[in-house]
């Protein structure tokens, strides 16, 4: 697609006639270094459902955006016509305390979600990691769009996991509705995983349905520093095969392969001080605390490294540590060690780098996982693919097709070009 | 493609039939291939057996390569086919295609591989659900869903319905533990989606592939997630008034932070037909019995079953019984577990219904049920996974009474119509399958079907994959306005000189 530059004052005056609050867009308004022509500032699933049908009519390529702080995640959009801003669709809809269920709007922040059912002594079980340098986690709508995930996702499952309902606008401005207000449903197909996870290629997402959970009662940390890679790697396989149930159980790992092991256990405050016996039994001069350590729930590396997201089989995590210590680049991992997701955060230039993901790519087989870069510089994202190899990628383009036919949702910035 | 061409796709000629069953036989072997009627018949239909289609043809191919020959004969043919595993569905999502060809997995049973260090394990789609725990627990380890049906039921089914069970209030349905699977398309392709490791790149295609009925495609191998035998299980029954006061302990255990492996409610009717097939020797006199089920560590444990029974004092409970051990559990189960086939005892004929309300609705529910069934005259008996609101209403009916059926029937829908009004679903289980593709319209908009078929069309835009369940009427594909053209190169605000190319 050509690089284009629209009218913006055009695309605002549309807007305005649909009742859409719209402005043009400025410098702060670029996705990952594509520039805006205009924003369009939501407020409901109607108001999106207008201004992406005004989109639609002038067939404006359109990203939606929270707090934007996975705006530099995968690969650049070819062109952003119309940005979305949904961060003022933030309210809860419905919270059915006793149901364990609750209803948003796409816009409002994790944080927010988690302060309304503090009182209820309820939780959302959705604590995605963050950058180092992030203020406050994203928005509902980004966190379910990247399927972005933390250390909770070992023992409540990932974003998907806990979508019960969707409320989506297509990219015609149709309004469509998947899953429900309860927990247990399977009538008609699971819309709300097919979104969750489609970095806003398939529509944007309004509004969501999620299961709750009760708030710990009481929660230990217990933690173990400075181990050698095989004295990590007996830590992590202790957890995981005990019976202590762990509620996360994470990893911390130094460019010269030293590593921290972090194991969470959540429970009630007169049962859990003999889990906590259990769990210090299993690590190496393990301690006790009540919060986590700095690095827990936080992405690693800074804005110059580059951001890989590598899965693995659980057992295959060593094969894929010592692949990382030999890829020629100093790197920092950290991530889910009982889930098989790992962060790795890379230092070097763009020609090292593509070096480094050649090389893991090459050797993903021995660890069953794939190799993504989710976040670099943006010389980096240039050289490199971005989403490496895909299975079932003729099927994704064919529901691409299905659902924006005219490729104008957040076109280019998902897998094989999407 | 037009109307037409879709109508005459919808099933096969004689002829096209007796060519796919050469070829097939052929490709697969004589055994593998079935056309006598008489044992066609065997196979007329599924777990809801009210419903009867007689299938053109039967194959039962013993690996993935003869699934994706089969399906590559239906789609160049222009064949339906519906795939079937045990045939222990409950909404005849397997219910065969009278012109069309039924692809039976009863063959692939194997357990490829039990991998506890990897927490997984590999199976082909006609492996027993039970025979998989089975094979799983001398690792220490178990397959989750656990369906009422688990002793028969194949996991290639569970996958296609999304199967459920008791324990799926802690532990999820089946969508939660698969991470990988080889489907072959309805174009006869196999693709291999995930595997071991979480999140495969790119769209969450299990996502909708798991308890889409069969009609994306068909599974061959399926890789699931085990799960850590707990250190610690204790389950308790409980005997109440009525199921106002069960209803009103499990939203206090609930409330409390309690988050039980199952609670289980059933109702006097329901109680008196388990006593009457399997003796399970409920509290006598119970309006209600709740089975309630905790496991995990130990330490929590003791503490929430104290919760818990002290719960049920509080709402009235009369008697509570604690499984001592492994032996009482399964017999406290077994009332449970065995409660749709045992109103077979106080009922010729009846209706086992699948809804889903908020699990606050139930007192309300559950007296609207009672209003319902008394104008009609039937009697209803409840069952339900009370943790998470997933009813199992059984409507009793005598076939021979005149007009009982229909009453019957008349009933079961209007407890469908409850589940909606109160934000339910249409199943919570079971799925839509043949059975309720008609209430589809109740739960969901016309855009909201229209958008899942457009994941239909995209997999699927032949219709030849299990055709005519889940939706009531088909989406014609590859009419979709405003597909991309040749005309999209040129960006529609540059044509109208409102933008420009630099």
């Amino acid at each position: 697609m050509a690089p284009t530059v629209v009218a913006a004052d055009r695309i605002v005056e549309a807007l305005t006639a649909a009742g859409v609050g719209a402005r043009p867009a400025g410098p702060v308004d670029e996705v990952d270094g594509v520039a805006a022509a205009a924003v369009a500032v939501v407020r409901d699933t109607f108001t999106t459902a207008a201004a992406v049908r005004v989109a639609a009519q002038h067939r404006l390529t359109v990203v939606a955006r929270g707090t934007g702080t996975k705006s530099t995640w995968g690969a650049p959009p070819d062109r952003v016509d119309l940005v979305l801003d949904t961060s003022r669709m933030a309210d809860v809809v419905d919270h059915a305390a006793g149901d364990l269920v609750l209803h948003v709007q796409a816009g409002i922040r994790l944080d927010a979600v988690q302060r309304a059912l503090a009182d209820a002594g309820q939780r959302l079980a959705i604590d995605p990691a963050l950058a180092e340098s992030a203020l406050g986690p994203g928005t509902v709508g980004g966190t379910i769009a990247t399927a972005a995930a933390g250390p909770l996702r070992l023992s409540h499952g990932a974003v998907r996991d806990l979508l019960i309902g969707i409320t989506f606008v297509r990219a015609d401005g149709t309004i469509a509705k998947a899953g429900g207000k309860v927990v247990k449903n399977v009538a008609g197909y699971d819309l709300a995983k097919l979104l969750a996870g489609s970095w806003g290629t398939l529509g944007v997402i309004t509004e969501a349905v999620f299961r709750l959970h009760p708030a710990p009662r009481a929660s230990r940390w217990l933690i173990s520093e400075s181990l050698d890679p095989h004295s990590l790697d007996r830590a992590i396989q202790a957890v995981v095969q005990s019976q202590v149930v762990p509620a996360a159980l994470e990893i911390d790992r130094t460019p010269d392969g030293e590593g921290s092991v972090a194991l969470l256990l959540e429970g009630f405050e007169d049962g859990i001080g003999a889990r906590v016996e259990q769990g210090l039994a299993l690590m190496p001069a393990g301690s006790v605390d009540l919060k986590p350590p700095s690095w827990w729930g936080r992405l690693p590396g800074n804005a110059a490294s580059t951001l890989l997201k590598l899965t693995s089989e659980i057992a295959a995590l060593p094969a894929l540590l010592a692949a990382v210590d030999s890829c020629g680049a100093p790197a920092t991992v950290r991530g889910s060690a009982g889930v098989g997701v790992m962060h790795a955060a890379v230092d070097g230039d763009a020609a090292t780098i593509v070096d480094v993901v050649r090389s893991l790519r090459s050797r993903s087989a021995q660890w069953g996982g794939d190799v993504v870069v989710l976040d670099a510089p943006r010389d980096v994202k240039a050289a490199v693919d971005v989403w490496g190899p895909v299975r079932g990628l003729a099927l994704m383009r064919r529901l691409k097709d299905e659902f924006d036919p005219g490729h104008r949702l957040a076109p280019g910035r998902f897998v094989g070009g999407i | 493609m037009t109307t037409t061409s879709r109508r005459e796709r919808a099933g096969a000629s004689p002829s096209a039939i007796t060519a796919l069953a050469a070829r097939l036989r052929a490709r697969l072997g004589t055994d593998a291939v079935i056309d006598d009627h008489q044992r066609l018949r065997t196979y007329e239909c599924d777990g809801l057996a009210h419903y009867k289609v007689t299938p053109a043809l039967v194959v039962l191919p013993v690996d993935a390569d003869g699934v994706a020959a089969s399906v590559q004969a239906c789609a160049e043919l222009g064949v339906p086919f519906v795939a079937r595993g045990s045939g222990t569905g409950l909404s005849g999502g397997a219910l065969p295609h009278a012109e069309g060809v039924l692809i039976v997995t009863s063959r692939m049973r194997d357990i490829v591989e039990i991998d506890p260090a990897d927490q997984r394990a590999v199976v082909q789609p006609g492996a027993i659900n039970l025979q998989l725990t089975k094979a799983a627990t001398p690792f220490g380890y178990y397959y989750a869903p656990d369906p009422s049906s688990q002793q028969v039921c194949s996991i290639g089914g569970n996958f296609a319905e999304n199967s459920g069970g008791a324990h799926c209030l802690k532990y999820g349905f089946t969508t939660n533990h698969v991470t990988g699977a080889e489907v072959v398309t309805p174009d006869g392709e196999r693709v291999r989606i995930g595997g071991k490791a979480p999140d495969p790149t790119g769209y969450d295609l299990l996502g909708v592939l798991v308890g889409s009925e069969g009609t994306l495609g068909i599974a061959t191998e399926i890789t699931v997630r085990l799960t850590r035998l707990p250190e610690c299980v204790r389950t308790l029954l409980a005997g109440f008034p009525s199921t106002d006061e069960a209803g009103a302990a499990t939203s206090s255990i609930i409330g409390a932070g309690v988050v039980p492996a199952a609670i289980e409610m059933m109702d006097a009717l329901a109680i008196e037909a388990a006593e009457a097939a399997v003796q399970c020797g409920y509290p006598a006199g119970a309006g209600a019995v709740l089975i309630v089920e905790l496991d995990g560590p130990s330490a929590d444990v003791e503490r929430q079953f104290e919760q818990v029974e002290a719960f049920c004092r509080e709402h009235e409970a009369f008697e509570i019984r604690i499984a001592a051990d492994d032996a009482e559990r399964a017999l406290f189960w077994r009332g449970r577990k065995s409660a749709f086939a045992a109103v077979g005892r106080i009922s010729p004929d009846y209706i086992v219904q699948d809804g889903v309300i908020p699990r606050t609705a139930l007192s309300q529910v559950l007296r609207r049920i009672a209003e319902v069934a008394a104008q009609h005259g039937i009697r209803v008996a409840n069952v339900f996974h009370a943790g998470d609101g997933n009813l199992h209403p059984l409507v009793l009916f005598d076939d021979r009474d005149p007009g009982a059926a229909d009453r019957a029937e008349a009933v079961s829908g209007a407890i469908i119509d409850l589940c909606i009004e109160h934000g339910g679903s249409i199943t919570g289980e079971h799925g839509v399958g043949a059975d309720k593709a008609k209430y589809m319209p109740r739960m969901f908009g016309e855009d909201d079907l229209d958008t899942m078929q457009m994941v239909r069309c995209a997999f699927d835009p032949a219709g030849l994959s299990n055709p005519g369940k889940v939706f009531p009427t088909p989406r014609l594909c590859g009419e979709v306005p405003g597909r991309r053209s040749a005309d999209d190169a040129v960006h529609p605000l540059q044509r109208a000189g409102i933008a420009e190319v630099f």
